[in-house]
């Protein structure tokens, strides 16, 4: 037990130290926060009102970047399974940051569905027991408990596996593998609920669709590992953390793959709507070209196209993918496109027009765009302070030692 | 006996304790530590965020879903909420909860060669259910549709004539449908909303967590969410209430219609129909083979909107 203080005490000192760079990092993120929170609490004071949604489109900015991040979540899984099914040596190493990455997502998360509730201090009316669950029939039910598991998950799998190397132990199989296991079919679950929120609405005809939960799944496994893809090069430019060449060639890898189906998934979607051409398309017409004169998406939309055709097209040549600098450039295109293609692109226009026909627009508001940024901040804070903590311990220099004298162990003990 | 949940405790510790005969220094120091909380609690009282944090501790917070709640409990929350209203409004209202009545299941039918579009069902829906009027909400959408079409879409909501009817166009008010496969309830994750045994929909709106699922899920825009405090002037609250449909709501819940159940599990008319100058409006009890709206759907081309998404609505439209 009281290693495992000592374990804890460790990582503390590790989040409080560092070098000024850090510092400054941390510095800014927290003046994000401090921004986020000063919307959040004029919200509260007032209620949703400051914010831009309305009864005909009564989700936005927040539930657009839940639905988002989610899907960052689940992408930890798309480094477990080359890791630990493919067996690649190089990419073990870096699962620990994936793992680490999901926790944060999850934080942010959570934090989007808080804001979003008109009464969050009813928030436990959600707790099984405590509450009045809806479950299994409603899906938003489902989510709560799937994201709080996954959550715990990835709370588990780094916490004993670097608690182990503290102690420079091997770790157990047993107290972590099934943990894993569970975790690749548990990722896949939390992005495909998310999608299943939208996709069982019948009075939605834009979002009543089975291509939802595929394209979820496709264009988080772009987003996810171009984030980490992103991440590994920072980490590397500032610890003596090394990643090896394999990992970065695996990664690339995915994105590719999962480039070109989210982009033929989108076609699919395209197709079926413009050629069938009935009531049920209203919704993809006023995304993709306007209806009576309303456009305020048109632009998002295509500016979301061409980022993700550009990012496709970089990561599917072998030529243009070879280097770091296009890969990265095509990253960034592929976060931002699916960004706004999961925000204004779906949730938003799902809305209109209303079920009787109504066109009311959305933006979101300043608040809105506020607390947005605040919680972005506090995962990037989170997820800082968790590497900070966690990469000393898996590069060895931060290790558990004995301050007692040795135990003997020479036959000469009486 | 059934185990005790965590909601309950509270209020039980407290009455335990109250029955309990202190030892007059426990009592004493009961006394010093009430006083620190009371005076730390009037200290806050300026700052709009701390009341509400002394009324969540009161009693509010731990109020029970309303299906769990015994007569008893039931009756003090009455109270509660008469007693806020009280404070807030200026103003006496009673607060009932009439049950749902056996052998009923109500009905509502809308006669569209007769509406006229004129919107005083809106207005009388407004007054009687208490409805915020700044920001205004309304139940009742009434959309002008061109001749020879039923697509909503083709329809308007935000007509405004110097007479209606206008000509080549139609009327069709849209307000709850009260379905039996309701999409709403379904998709609730705190079965905040469920559907009552006489058809009606309702929202238990000290449950509801305000994530506005079932806003997004309802094909009809039936539902309405409080964005902010409810606004409205002291004289024109209407005082007969109850607690699943009229009651002033809290911000950040869901409201809908409810049939006016106030007035109708007690014999009356909604307040919609009673405002219609054309008497397009009808409604009864369906399971009663001899009432008016029996003889209507027995009788007359009837329809539902959105029949395709199987919702199977208690609101009809007929023809003649």
């Amino acid at each position: 037990m009281a290693i495992y203080f000592q374990f804890w005490k460790d990582m503390i000192r590790q989040v409080l130290i560092g070098p000024r760079i850090y510092y400054i990092w941390l510095g800014f993120l927290g003046v994000l926060m401090l921004i986020g929170s000063a919307g959040y609490y004029y919200q509260l004071r007032n209620g949703l009102i400051v914010t831009n949604m309305s009864d005909q489109i009564s989700w936005g900015a927040y539930i657009a970047n839940f639905t988002y991040i989610v899907g960052l979540a689940a992408a930890a899984v798309m480094l477990v399974i080359p890791a630990y099914v493919y067996k690649i040596k190089a990419m073990k190493e870096i699962t620990l940051i994936g793992e680490l990455f999901a926790i944060s997502a999850i934080v942010m998360c959570l934090m989007f569905v808080t804001v979003d509730m008109g009464r969050p201090d009813r928030f436990w009316h959600l707790i099984p027991k405590l509450g009045r669950m809806n479950w299994p029939i409603s899906m938003l039910s489902w989510d709560v408990i799937v994201l709080n598991g996954y959550l715990l998950i990835n709370l588990h799998i780094p916490g004993y596996l670097l608690y182990k190397k503290y102690r420079g132990q091997p770790p157990t199989d047993a107290y972590y593998m099934p943990f894993v296991i569970i975790s690749v079919f548990w990722a896949v679950s939390i992005h495909t609920v998310t999608a299943f929120l939208y996709a069982g609405l019948g009075g939605k005809p834009f979002w009543n669709s089975a291509v939802v939960a595929p394209r979820f799944l496709a264009s988080a496994f772009a987003v996810g590992p171009s984030f980490i893809l992103l991440t590994l090069q920072i980490i590397e430019k500032y610890s003596s953390f090394k990643v090896e060449h394999e990992v970065y060639r695996v990664l690339k890898r995915i994105i590719a793959v999962s480039l070109l189906i989210n982009l033929f998934l989108l076609a699919s979607e395209v197709f079926k709507e413009f050629y069938t051409d009935s009531a049920h398309s209203a919704s993809a017409k006023y995304l993709f070209t306007g209806i009576d004169g309303y456009v305020l998406l048109v632009p998002f939309i295509w500016t979301a196209i061409v980022l993700n055709v550009v990012a496709t097209v970089i990561y599917a040549s072998p030529q243009w993918s070879r280097g770091m600098r296009n890969v990265n450039i095509a990253s960034v295109c592929a976060i931002v496109g699916i960004w706004i293609e999961k925000g204004m692109g779906l949730i938003v226009p799902g809305f209109v027009p209303s079920p009787l026909g109504t066109i009311v627009e959305y933006s979101p508001s300043l608040v809105e765009l506020a607390v947005c940024l605040g919680i972005w901040a506090t995962g990037f804070f989170v997820f800082t302070l968790l590497l900070k903590a966690a990469l000393p311990i898996e590069i060895g220099t931060v290790r558990h030692r004995e301050e007692n004298w040795e135990f003997p162990r020479s036959s000469s003990w009486p | 006996m059934t185990q005790e949940k965590f909601t309950q405790r509270p209020s039980r510790l407290v009455e335990k304790k109250l029955q309990e005969k202190l030892p007059r220094r426990e009592f004493l120091k009961g006394m010093i530590a009430a006083t620190g909380v009371a005076a730390a609690v009037s200290l806050g009282t300026k700052d709009a965020g701390a009341s509400a944090l002394s009324d969540f501790f009161k009693s509010a917070f731990f109020q029970k879903h309303y299906k769990e709640m015994t007569p008893d409990e039931k009756k003090v929350v009455l109270a509660r909420l008469e007693k806020e209203t009280r404070e807030r409004y200026g103003v006496e209202v009673k607060i009932g909860d009439p049950p749902p009545l056996d052998g009923v299941e109500f009905a509502y039918f809308l006669n569209l060669q007769k509406c006229i579009g004129c919107r005083r069902c809106v207005y009388a829906c407004v007054a009687e259910n208490n409805q915020s009027r700044d920001p205004q909400i309304q139940y009742i959408k009434v959309l002008e549709m061109p001749e020879g079409s039923l697509d909503v879409d083709e329809g308007e909501i935000f007509y405004d004539h110097e007479k209606v009817p206008q000509p080549g166009k139609f009327y069709m008010p849209v307000q709850c449908h009260q379905c039996s496969d309701p999409p709403c309830t379904k998709v609730c994750p705190v079965e905040a909303t469920w559907k009552e045994p006489d058809g009606i929909v309702v929202i238990d709106y000290d449950w509801c967590i305000g994530c506005r699922y079932c806003e997004a899920a309802c094909p009809y825009e039936a539902r309405r969410f409080n964005f902010t405090e409810p606004q409205i002037p002291k004289d024109e609250i209407n005082p007969n209430q109850s607690y699943l449909s009229n009651r002033i709501r809290p911000r950040g819940v869901m409201e809908k219609c409810t049939f006016c159940l106030h007035r109708t599990r007690e014999g009356r008319y909604p307040a919609c129909l009673e405002a219609c100058p054309t008497g397009s409006r009808k409604f009864g009890n369906l399971l009663d083979p001899k009432s008016e709206v029996r003889a209507i759907l027995e009788t007359k081309r009837v329809f539902v909107l959105k029949e395709d998404l199987k919702t199977h609505p208690h609101f009809y439209y007929f023809f003649g």
